[in-house]
């Protein structure tokens, strides 16, 4: 008798506490994300702009580490069942997500489930296509992509005598431009950031050539590299001959090189679209944005760049409720007004038609033109089988093997068709792999 | 009165034994035995999905021509690393015992590197050797001669050598500074009474009698070079450039974690326990003969 009558009085008592809450009752939205510094301020600022627009749910942004550290730690919770509501997997994990259908839950079926808007084709196509399955479903949201662009020193070029107005088109141009600048007195022409994203893969896109068989692996995992082809051969030839004359200085792997731009030690840069918010805060001189430059022997008029940057993933294994939530929350991302802030703030792409056409209007780019070159780059004409982009599982380690070989035939270890040919031989067998592991699910 | 101590009941040894025994097999042979378990299997990063393959993983490996370029890096860069690691404590620590006025300072001053984790370390060292930035790397310009570790392998090597051995002396100098403390100096002094010069006393006195710290300390500075030295290459070179860094804990770590091939990873990193295993066995064998305690 005292016992159950202590029972009542404790159970009584929770929920006397409880009850406030329930009323109340906010969800958490785990939002894990490789955004540090600037970027994770705005990225803070979104999630808490969705918090105040509504009671019911609340986002949580987790900054993981980098990239790659978040993707490993998406997919550890993933393995001890706790896994984020929403994970930022950078464009290199693509397949691997793609690949991974139980973990994950496409944003079309999410939105659809939700009773959420959703308009696939209210996307940038030549965006929206990397994350979009083979029967055309949009399966993560394409939150940050950016595409490779030219950066150049407007006060370098007047000092060389030449055009701030005018920058080089084509890759002649940018030998006949650096070899003015470094007559002018600067150490070096030009270099890069992500040597493997913008020299190889975007340079098969630029020019519509194919990076691999089966469409770049969109049309299968039997997918084979064809990089040593001749553009390949050209292209990775000119550079080292320009490096041998400092026209090309290598700045190291990833954005490392970044540097050389910011101390003007290299006048002209060739880096993400998204580098634009770093430049800004750090260099000062004044700088232009410019297409990449292309080789205008091998195509008359270039074809289009190849996005980077990464993707929102729903990860599976949550209640409904929740992704109830996770619907509204992408929709307000994908929302023009958000979207063209983040666009003018960051440096990349808007992703919806919409935010674009709202940059638009609003003068935006009447006042800062080389705003809109990463866009219209990407957009200029449809995208080809060689120009959706790649989807290669293992790419973190292919891209692995090309950085060491580009290094080695930089470094005149080996020559230029030696080190695209190891590219070929030794990506072919990461890509095997994922094939062999991939081929036994699709069995079962 | 016997006073050894028995105990009388036969399951308290091993109760007292339990915790360690645990310990070692939660944290060292269970996750060996799952290592050697996954060495054999391909799988995708979700573990959704996982097939075995025997010994695939290995063959794959041994094919590979980067893996055999770190095998042998390995190898180029432990030497390195203990050799100048040891000679230049050992160097350092019969200064150090010299000295009379001051030797705290000393001994703290090479002792200090100790205390930075590998990681700041790692972090120190690219600061200084930014190829556009760093203070040493617009020294060496200013010399004339050009520093790229970003492209250049033998300068990458050699920047990660430095820093490898710059971390590990302090350790080194601690025990061979004890160790040479440890030596009467009665021996000493006599052989400088019959004649011994400071070059014949070092090679045939305290050398010889500094023998089992150096023993103890080359297995250590070969587990150290194979193993400790991970986050200095992470934050220096990240294995790079052409996989010059690119040693095979490193590579472990970069293949599995970063490049999410967990069965490759597996493989390699049985592979590193064997050759550690080897190497260990091979030391105690062959090496401890020449100790004398």
């Amino acid at each position: 008798m005292m016992l159950k009558k202590r029972f009542i009085i404790v159970t009584m008592f929770f929920w006397i506490i409880a009850l406030p809450l329930s009323a109340h009752a906010t969800e958490d939205i785990q939002w894990w994300h490789a955004m540090g510094g600037k970027l994770g301020e705005k990225v803070v600022e979104l999630a808490n702009g969705f918090n105040s627009s509504q009671s019911h749910y609340r986002v949580v942004p987790v900054y993981k580490g980098n990239y790659t550290e978040t993707m490993t730690a998406g997919i550890a919770a993933f393995r001890s069942k706790r896994p984020p509501h929403i994970l930022q997997v950078f464009e290199v994990g693509t397949a691997t997500m793609m690949a991974a259908r139980k973990a994950i839950r496409p944003i079309a079926e999410v939105m659809a489930d939700a009773g959420e808007p959703f308009d696939a084709k209210q996307y940038i196509a030549s965006i929206s296509g990397y994350y979009t399955s083979k029967n055309g479903e949009m399966l993560s949201l394409p939150f940050n992509s950016s595409t490779p662009v030219l950066y150049y020193n407007k006060k370098a070029f007047k000092k060389a005598g030449l055009d701030p107005a005018k920058p080089p088109k084509t890759w002649q141009q940018v030998e006949v431009f650096a070899k003015k600048l470094i007559a002018s007195g600067y150490e070096c022409g030009f270099s890069s950031a992500w040597i493997s994203w913008i020299h190889l893969e975007n340079m098969s896109a630029w020019h519509n050539r194919a990076f691999a068989t089966k469409a770049n692996g969109f049309e299968g995992f039997d997918t084979r590299l064809l990089i040593n082809g001749e553009l390949g051969v050209k292209h990775l030839s000119k550079l080292k001959a320009w490096q041998d004359e400092k026209i090309f200085v290598y700045g190291g792997r990833r954005n490392l090189g970044n540097s050389k731009f910011i101390s003007e030690i290299c006048p002209m840069y060739t880096e993400s679209s998204a580098g634009y918010a770093g430049f800004k805060a750090a260099a000062d001189f004044d700088f232009g944005i410019s297409e990449l430059p292309y080789w205008s022997d091998v195509v008359e008029t270039p074809q289009n760049t190849i996005i980077g940057g990464a993707s929102l993933w729903v990860m599976a294994g949550h209640k409904n409720s929740e992704y109830k939530g996770v619907a509204k929350f992408l929709n307000y991302l994908s929302s023009p007004a958000i979207q063209a802030d983040w666009h003018q703030s960051t440096g990349y792409l808007p992703i919806t038609k919409n935010a674009y056409e709202l940059t638009k209007s609003s003068g935006y780019y009447k006042k800062n033109p080389d705003m809109e070159v990463a866009l219209q780059q990407m957009t200029r004409v449809e995208p080809s089988k060689n120009s959706r982009g790649l989807r290669f599982g293992n790419m973190v380690r292919i891209r692995d093997v090309i950085y060491n070989e580009i290094e080695g035939v930089l470094a005149g270890k080996r020559t230029v068709k030696k080190g695209l040919n190891n590219i070929v031989k030794n990506g072919n067998k990461l890509l095997r792999k994922f094939e062999r592991i991939n081929k036994s699910r699709s069995r079962k | 009165m016997d006073r050894q101590t028995l105990f009388k009941s036969s399951y308290l040894p091993y109760l007292l034994l339990a915790p360690q025994l645990l310990i070692t097999l939660i944290f060292f042979i269970w996750p060996a035995c799952s290592a050697l378990l996954q060495s054999m299997m391909m799988e995708d990063p979700f573990g959704m999905e996982s097939i075995y393959v025997g010994l695939d993983n290995f063959y794959l490996l041994f094919e590979d021509n980067e893996y055999i370029d770190a095998l042998e890096i390995t190898a180029i860069f432990s030497l390195l690393v203990c050799f100048f690691s040891l000679t230049l404590s050992l160097l350092f620590a019969l200064l150090a015992d010299r000295i009379i006025k001051g030797a705290v300072v000393y001994k703290t001053l090479l002792i200090w590197p100790y205390a930075v984790a590998p990681a700041v370390a790692g972090v120190l060292w690219l600061f200084l050797f930014n190829p556009t930035v760093g203070i040493f790397a617009y020294f060496m310009q200013w010399l004339g001669y050009d520093w790229n570790h970003h492209l250049n392998s033998g300068q990458a090597l050699f920047l990660v050598v430095v820093a490898g051995v710059w971390k590990q002396i302090s350790y080194n100098f601690l025990f061979f500074l004890a160790g040479l403390q440890a030596i009467p100096r009665s021996l000493i002094e006599a052989a400088a009474i019959d004649g011994a010069g400071a070059i014949r006393r070092f090679w045939t006195i305290i050398l010889p009698l500094l023998s089992p710290t150096t023993f103890f300390l080359v297995v250590i500075n070969i587990v150290y070079a194979f193993f400790d030295t991970f986050g200095i290459i992470h934050q220096v070179t990240g294995g790079g450039p052409d996989g010059a860094t690119n040693i095979l804990v490193y590579k472990v770590f970069h293949d599995g974690f970063l490049g999410l091939d967990l069965g490759s990873s597996a493989a390699q990193s049985v592979i590193l326990m064997v050759i550690v295993g080897i190497l260990t066995i091979l030391q105690f064998r062959y090496v401890e003969r020449e100790v004398h305690y």
